[in-house]
C-alpha cells in the first residue's frame, strides 16, 4: 500500500517539474506561445487545458479495454473533442471575456499535443486514479509554464501585472477581492515616464513570444543540467503523439534522432582538437 | 478579384500562420531541419488544407441550418481525420510517386493545429466558398514559406558558434523570433495597396 501511494504521488508531481509538458517535453507550444500575452489569459488557457486533460484521461482510462487498438486514435480524438466542446460552452457562458481573448485557440485544445500525447502514452495503458493524477500534474505543469510566459510578456510588454483579473473572476460575482483588477506600473509610478521609460510592445507581438519561450527554455535547460538532467530536445517524432501510429515514419524519425545525437559529438571532437 | 489578392498576401506575409498566428508550431520546429523534408511537409499541408476546406464548408452550412453549430469542433476534427486517411489510401493506389514524396507526412497532419485552425477561421470570418478556398491555399503557402525559409536559417545555425546556454532548442526559438520580427515589416502593405477598399 505504501509503495503504491508513493508511485501515485510521483505520477502526480512528475508533470509539474521533471517532465513539464511545455519546458521539458516541448508539447503544446502553439497554445503556449499564442495566448500568453497576459497572466490572466495564460492562466485561463492553462485551466481549460487542465480540465480537458483530467476528464479525457479519466474517460480514456475507463474505456481502455473497450477501445480496439486499431481505432484508438480516432476514439481518443472523439473523447477529447467532446470535453473541449463542453469547456468551450462553459467558458462562453461564464467568462465571455476569456472566450474573446483566447479566440480560436479554445476549440484548438482538441489538437493540443499534450492531451492526445498523454492519452496515448499514459491513460490508454494505466488505471483510472493514476491517469487522473497524471492528467492533473501535467495540467498544472502546463498552467505554470503559461503563467510564467504570461507574467514576463505582460510586465515587459505593457508594464502591467494581472490586468483583466476581474473578467476572469466574474464567475464568482461582482467586485471580488475588492475590485482588484491588476496593476498598471506606469500609472502607479508616474516617475517612470519622466525617465522616458516605455514598455517594450514587441514582447506582446508574436516575435516576443518566441523570444520569451527561447530564453525560458535556456534557463530551464541550465537548471536541469545542474541537476544532472538532459536538455529539452525536439527529436523528430520523440515528442509527437502520432509516433506510435505512423509506421512509415519510423525510419525517418530514427534518422533524425541519430542526426541530433551526432552533431554535438562532432562538435566536441572539433573543440578537443 | 482584389479581395482574393488581399487574402493571398495576408496568408503569405502579414497574417502568416506560423510567424504571426502561432498555428502549426510543432511541425515548424520539428520538421524544418532539412530543406527537402520541410518542402514535402508544406506541400502536404497545402493539399490537406484546401481539401479540408472544400469538404467542411458545406458541412458547416448544414450544421448551421440545423442549429447544430456547437458540434463544429467534433465534426471538423473527425472529418479532417477521415479525409487524411482517405487521401492517403487514394494516393497509395493511384498516385504512387506523389505518395512516396508526401505520404510520410500525411498521418502527422491530422493533429496539426494549422489545418483545424484554418477551417475554424474561415467559419469565424464568414468567408464564402471561393474565399475560404483561396484563404486556405494562401495559409498553406504561408506555412510553406515560413518552413522553407526557416530550414535555411537552421542550416546556418548548425554551422555556427552558439553561446553554450542557447544551444539546441533555445537558439532555434530565438531565430524564429527574429524571422517573425522581420515579417512585421510587411504590416500595412495590404492597406497601402488599397486592396481591402
Amino acid at each position: 500500500m505504501a509503495a503504491e501511494k508513493k508511485s501515485l504521488g510521483k505520477e502526480f508531481t512528475k508533470g509539474i517539474i521533471k517532465q513539464n509538458p511545455v519546458m521539458r517535453l516541448v508539447l503544446g507550444t502553439c497554445a503556449t506561445l499564442a495566448v500568453t500575452t497576459s497572466l490572466v489569459n495564460g492562466f485561463g488557457m492553462g485551466v481549460s487545458v487542465t480540465i480537458v486533460l483530467v476528464c479525457s484521461n479519466i474517460v480514456i482510462s475507463l474505456l481502455r479495454k473497450a477501445i480496439p487498438n486499431k481505432v484508438r486514435i480516432p476514439a481518443y480524438i472523439v473523447v477529447i473533442a467532446s470535453f473541449v466542446t463542453l469547456v468551450q460552452m462553459l467558458v462562453k457562458a461564464y467568462v465571455p471575456a476569456l472566450d474573446k481573448s483566447l479566440g480560436i485557440f479554445l476549440p484548438l485544445i482538441v489538437v493540443n499535443c499534450i492531451i492526445l500525447g498523454r492519452a496515448e502514452a499514459f491513460a490508454g495503458k494505466n488505471g483510472v486514479l493514476v491517469s487522473a493524477l497524471d492528467g492533473l500534474g501535467m495540467g498544472i505543469g502546463f498552467t505554470a509554464a503559461c503563467c510564467a510566459m504570461g507574467v514576463i510578456r505582460e510586465f515587459l510588454g505593457g508594464g502591467t501585472f494581472m490586468t483583466g483579473l476581474q473578467s476572469l473572476l466574474s464567475v464568482f460575482g461582482e467586485n471580488v477581492l475588492g475590485g482588484f483588477d491588476g496593476i498598471d506600473f506606469y500609472k502607479a509610478f508616474p516617475f517612470l515616464e519622466k525617465l522616458t521609460l516605455q514598455p517594450m510592445t514587441i514582447m506582446l507581438l508574436p516575435s516576443g513570444g518566441f523570444f520569451t519561450f527561447g530564453i525560458l527554455m535556456a534557463v530551464t535547460n541550465r537548471l536541469a543540467e545542474r541537476k544532472g538532467g538532459k536538455k529539452a530536445e525536439l527529436n523528430g517524432c520523440g515528442s509527437c503523439p502520432m509516433a506510435a501510429v505512423c509506421g512509415a515514419n519510423k525510419a525517418e524519425c530514427a534518422g533524425a534522432e541519430k542526426e541530433t545525437a551526432a552533431v554535438p559529438a562532432e562538435k566536441k571532437e572539433a573543440a578537443a582538437e | 478579384m482584389k479581395f482574393y489578392l488581399a487574402l493571398l498576401l495576408m496568408g503569405l506575409l502579414t497574417q502568416n500562420f506560423v510567424l504571426s498566428k502561432f498555428l502549426g508550431i510543432c511541425p515548424f520546429l520539428g520538421v524544418s531541419k532539412k530543406l527537402d523534408t520541410s518542402a514535402g511537409m508544406s506541400a502536404a499541408v497545402v493539399l490537406v488544407m484546401v481539401l479540408a476546406t472544400a469538404v467542411t464548408w458545406p458541412i458547416n452550412v448544414f450544421l448551421e441550418n440545423n442549429d447544430l453549430a456547437y458540434l463544429q469542433t467534433i465534426v471538423f476534427i473527425l472529418v479532417i481525420a477521415a479525409l487524411v486517411q482517405l487521401i492517403e489510401i487514394v494516393m497509395k493506389k493511384y498516385l504512387k510517386p506523389l505518395y512516396k514524396a508526401l505520404g510520410i507526412y500525411l498521418p502527422l497532419i491530422t493533429t496539426n493545429c494549422a489545418v483545424l485552425g484554418v477551417v475554424l477561421l474561415n467559419v469565424d470570418n464568414g468567408y464564402n466558398y471561393m474565399q475560404s478556398l483561396v484563404n486556405s491555399f494562401a495559409a498553406g503557402l504561408g506555412f510553406g514559406l515560413a518552413m522553407i525559409m526557416f530550414a535555411g536559417v537552421r542550416g546556418r545555425i548548425e554551422n555556427n558558434d552558439i553561446p553554450k546556454f542557447l544551444e539546441g532548442l533555445p537558439i532555434t526559438l530565438i531565430a524564429a523570433a527574429l524571422v517573425s520580427l522581420s515579417f512585421l515589416g510587411f504590416a500595412g502593405i495590404i492597406e497601402n495597396m488599397g486592396l481591402l477598399a
